[in-house]
C-alpha cells in the first residue's frame, strides 16, 4: 500500500512522517513543556538517576543475548567474544573509541569469516 | 544566589569551552553511531517508501530506534493510529528523560525548552548526565548540550541519509550496525560509577531480556523500572558513598565532577 506507487501513498506516508516528527518532539519533551515544574516525590526523583544507565542495560541486553527474539543457545556468536573483548580492554584502558574498535575487530572476522 | 542564566546566544557557541567539550565527548562514541545510522538508513530505504519519504522520515524524526519500528507497519500499510502508538511506546524512555532534563533546563523559555527536548536524543542524554550528575542548573550546561546535540545530529543524520542513498552498495550482511551497540557499551561502561550501579545495570539488562516478547519495545521500560526499583532498596538498606555517574569517566580526561548533590 505504501509503495511509491501513487501521490496518495506518498502523501499518507508524509502525514505518518509528520506525525512521527511530532511524537519525537512530545516524547523527548514531555516534562520540559508545562511552564510549572510537575511535582514529583523525591523517592521517584531519586529513583530516576538510574534511568540513564538502565536505559543502555535495556537496550544492550537483548542485542547482546538474544537472535530473534531468542535467547542465543550457542556461544559459536560473534557479539560474546567481541563484547567480552571490548569489556576486557575498557577495564585495561577507559576509551569509549577504544571499545568500538576493539570489539569491530573482534566482531568482523569471526561474523564475516566464520558466519558466527 | 547566582540568578540563572536565560538561554545562551547561539553565536557565543563555537568559541565556549563546553560547546567544544561536548563535541570532543560525542565524538567518541560517533564511529558507533554513524556505523548505526548508515545500517538504519540502508533499512529505510529497503523497506521500499520511496527515497524521498525515506530521507524526510530520517530528517524529521530523528529517533533511530522509533523509525526501524515503524517501517514494517509503513510497508504492511498499518493504520496511522497503530503507526503512532507504535513509535509513542518506543519513545516512552524519553518521557522519563524529560523529567530530568527539567531540573537543568526549566527555568529557559518554552520555544527553547522544546528544541532542547527535540535534540536530546539518548547518548546525548547519558554523556550530559555524566558530565553534570548534580541534578541543578550551572554554567555551562547549554553550552555543553548544544556542542554534543549539534555533533550527535550530524553524526546520525549523514550516515542514515547516505545510507539511504547507497542501499544498495552497503552490505548490511556484514554487521556494521555492531558498531552502535559497542558505543553504547562504551557509554555505559563509563557510567558504572559503584556497585549499586553495577547492579542497577545487570538488573535492567535481565529484566529486558526476560519481558522481551512484550510488545512495542516495552520490555526497555520493564528494565528501567525494575532497575531503579533495586537501586532504591540497595541505596535503602546500604546508604553508599557511590553515586551514579560520580567519576568523570570518559576518556581519561574529565575532572572528577564529585559526588554531586
Amino acid at each position: 500500500m505504501m509503495a511509491p506507487d501513487g501521490w496518495g501513498d506518498t502523501v499518507t506516508a508524509l502525514v505518518a512522517v509528520a506525525g512521527l516528527a511530532v511524537i519525537t518532539l512530545v516524547t523527548r519533551g514531555f516534562f520540559l513543556i508545562p511552564e510549572r515544574e510537575v511535582q514529583m516525590p523525591s523517592w521517584l526523583r531519586r529513583g530516576l538517576r538510574y534511568a540513564p544507565l538502565a536505559a543502555l542495560a535495556a537496550v544492550l541486553g537483548p542485542e547482546l543475548v538474544m537472535r530473534d527474539g531468542q535467547l542465543i543457545s550457542t556461544w559459536a556468536d560473534a557479539r560474546l567474544p567481541a563484547a567480552a573483548a571490548a569489556l576486557a580492554f575498557y577495564r585495561f584502558r577507559p576509551s569509549i573509541l577504544g571499545v568500538i574498535a576493539v570489539g569491530m575487530a573482534v566482531y568482523l572476522p569471526l561474523h564475516i569469516g566464520l558466519g558466527w | 544566589m547566582r540568578a540563572l542564566a536565560g538561554p545562551v546566544a547561539w553565536r557565543s557557541l563555537p568559541g565556549d569551552p563546553e560547546f567544544r567539550r561536548g563535541m570532543r565527548d560525542i565524538a567518541a562514541t560517533s564511529l558507533g553511531i554513524s556505523a548505526w545510522a548508515l545500517v538504519a538508513g540502508v533499512a529505510t530505504a529497503k523497506a521500499g517508501i520511496g527515497t524521498g519519504v525515506a530521507v524526510t522520515m530520517t530528517l524529521a524524526i530523528y529517533a533511530g530506534s522509533a523509525q526501524l519500528a515503524v517501517l514494517p507497519l509503513l510497508v504492511a500499510g498499518s493504520p496511522l493510529w497503530v503507526v503512532w502508538l507504535t513509535a509513542t511506546c518506543v519513545n516512552l524512555r524519553f518521557v522519563i528523560f524529560s523529567a530530568l532534563w527539567r531540573n537543568y533546563f526549566g527555568h529557559l523559555p518554552l520555544a527553547r525548552r522544546l528544541r532542547i527536548g527535540y535534540f536530546s536524543g539518548d547518548i546525548v542524554f547519558v554523556l550530559f548526565l555524566r558530565r553534570f550528575p548534580a541534578q541543578k542548573p550551572e554554567a555551562g550546561q547549554e553550552a555543553y548540550f548544544w556542542g554534543a546535540a549539534i555533533s550527535n545530529w550530524l553524526a546520525w543524520q549523514i550516515p542514515c541519509v547516505a545510507g539511504v542513498f547507497m542501499a544498495d552498495l552497503i552490505p548490511i550482511g556484514w554487521g556494521l550496525g555492531f558498531a552502535g551497540v559497542l558505543a553504547l557499551l562504551g557509554v555505559a561502561c563509563s557510567m558504572l560509577a559503584g556497585r549499586i550501579e553495577l547492579l542497577a545495570a545487570g538488573i535492567a539488562a535481565c529484566g529486558a531480556v526476560a519481558a522481551f516478547a512484550l510488545p512495542l519495545k516495552m520490555n526497555i521500560l520493564v528494565g528501567i523500572a525494575a532497575a531503579v526499583a533495586v537501586g532504591l532498596v540497595t541505596e535503602a538498606l546500604f546508604p553508599p558513598p557511590s553515586r551514579i555517574v560520580a567519576r568523570g569517566a570518559g576518556d581519561g580526561r574529565g575532572d572528577a565532577p564529585g559526588s554531586g548533590e
